[in-house]
């Protein structure tokens, strides 16, 4: 039996509101694929373009772990809890949505576009107290995976509710590496490849194809020059306490 | 046929967010509360599709809330809601009435 599956970049659902264009590897407003709903705890993968002063009006979000990733450009953010920042390509930010917060979300540029991934996870508990972090996530060198959210508060990265962990990594070189998972028994990973193409376990993977895999202890990476990968452990079973 | 939906959701700005999406859709109707009590006389008094769970009531409350249906409204499928807007609302709905 198989234990991955490949979703080519083409082949996502994909909304286009003039200002807003979305590209959703999962179930997400309009779309619904009832064969692509989620992937364990990983329920959203947004890939969004917002024009530039566009943007997300005040709305609310409960019950959600909610991460943001720019790839170009910066945002800006404002919410109910007195939180007001500029998130910049090379940041990651992470909301704990629990009982309810409201929020907008806006271009910080005037005129150009920011591209960034929106990611939701289910959180293992539900009405938690709301919370808001951000933090640097630049890799310190290439060619190596580095860890940018954990479920814990004293790893690197921000954290989450939930267990899962998050690697990132950009390569300026034909490189191979090993990720082990930290939770193998329950956990698979999610792959989303940034930019460039690699090869995951032996399956060939190009710019914004995702591939979710299961039951296995680590995954073998081949990275090609000018690659940039996002890995996404979850756990495949949403269990709240 | 409408789909018709109970809302029991504690938080006001929430509750009626989603009560207003679920309006944008001829083919469901939805009703709102933040009350358990009322949630129970409704949900034994009426026949609801689906009992949507938003957020704020514990872990208990939930519950309660499931085994009343299960005992009192057997055809009525208890969902949770999870994001809190547009997001998962339509897909939640969907995967029930399935």
């Amino acid at each position: 039996m198989e234990n991955f599956v490949i979703h080519r970049a083409g082949t996502r659902g994909y909304a286009d509101h003039g200002w807003l264009k979305s590209s959703h590897t999962f179930s997400f407003a309009g779309y619904y694929n009832h064969e692509r709903v989620q992937f364990g705890a990983l329920r959203v993968l947004n890939d969004d373009y917002v024009a530039g002063g566009r943007g997300f009006g005040d709305h609310p979000h409960d019950n959600m772990e909610i991460i943001s990733i720019p790839l170009e450009g910066k945002l800006i953010h404002k919410d109910s809890m007195g939180n007001s920042a500029i998130i910049t390509t090379g940041e990651i930010q992470v909301m704990s949505a629990g009982t309810g917060i409201y929020h907008t979300e806006y271009n910080a540029d005037p005129s150009e576009a920011v591209k960034f991934l929106q990611i939701w996870i289910f959180p293992n508990k539900r009405n938690v107290t709301p919370r808001y972090d951000q933090m640097l996530i630049k890799a310190k060198k290439p060619n190596e995976l580095y860890q940018v959210l954990s479920p814990n508060k004293d790893d690197a990265g921000v954290w989450i509710h939930q267990n899962a962990w998050f690697n990132m990594g950009e390569f300026d070189t034909d490189t191979n590496v090993t990720y082990k998972l930290n939770n193998a028994a329950d956990n698979g990973v999610y792959i989303l490849i940034l930019k460039g193409q690699a090869t995951i376990n032996g399956q060939a993977l190009d710019t914004k194809d995702g591939m979710g895999i299961w039951a296995v202890d680590e995954l073998d990476i081949n990275a090609q020059a000018g690659a940039q990968l996002l890995l996404m452990e979850v756990p495949m079973e949403v269990k709240q306490q | 046929m409408q789909a018709k939906i109970l809302v029991l959701c504690k938080h006001d700005g929430i509750r009626e967010t989603i009560l207003r999406l679920l309006g944008n859709n001829a083919d469901w109707q939805g009703i709102g509360t933040n009350n358990l009590f009322e949630a129970k006389q409704m949900l034994g008094s009426d026949n609801f599709d689906i009992a949507l769970l938003g957020n704020g009531f514990t872990e208990a409350e939930e519950s309660e809330v499931t085994e009343f249906v299960n005992q009192h409204s057997p055809g009525t499928k208890t969902v949770y809601h999870y994001g809190g807007g547009s997001g998962l609302l339509s897909a939640e709905i969907y995967q029930a009435l399935a």
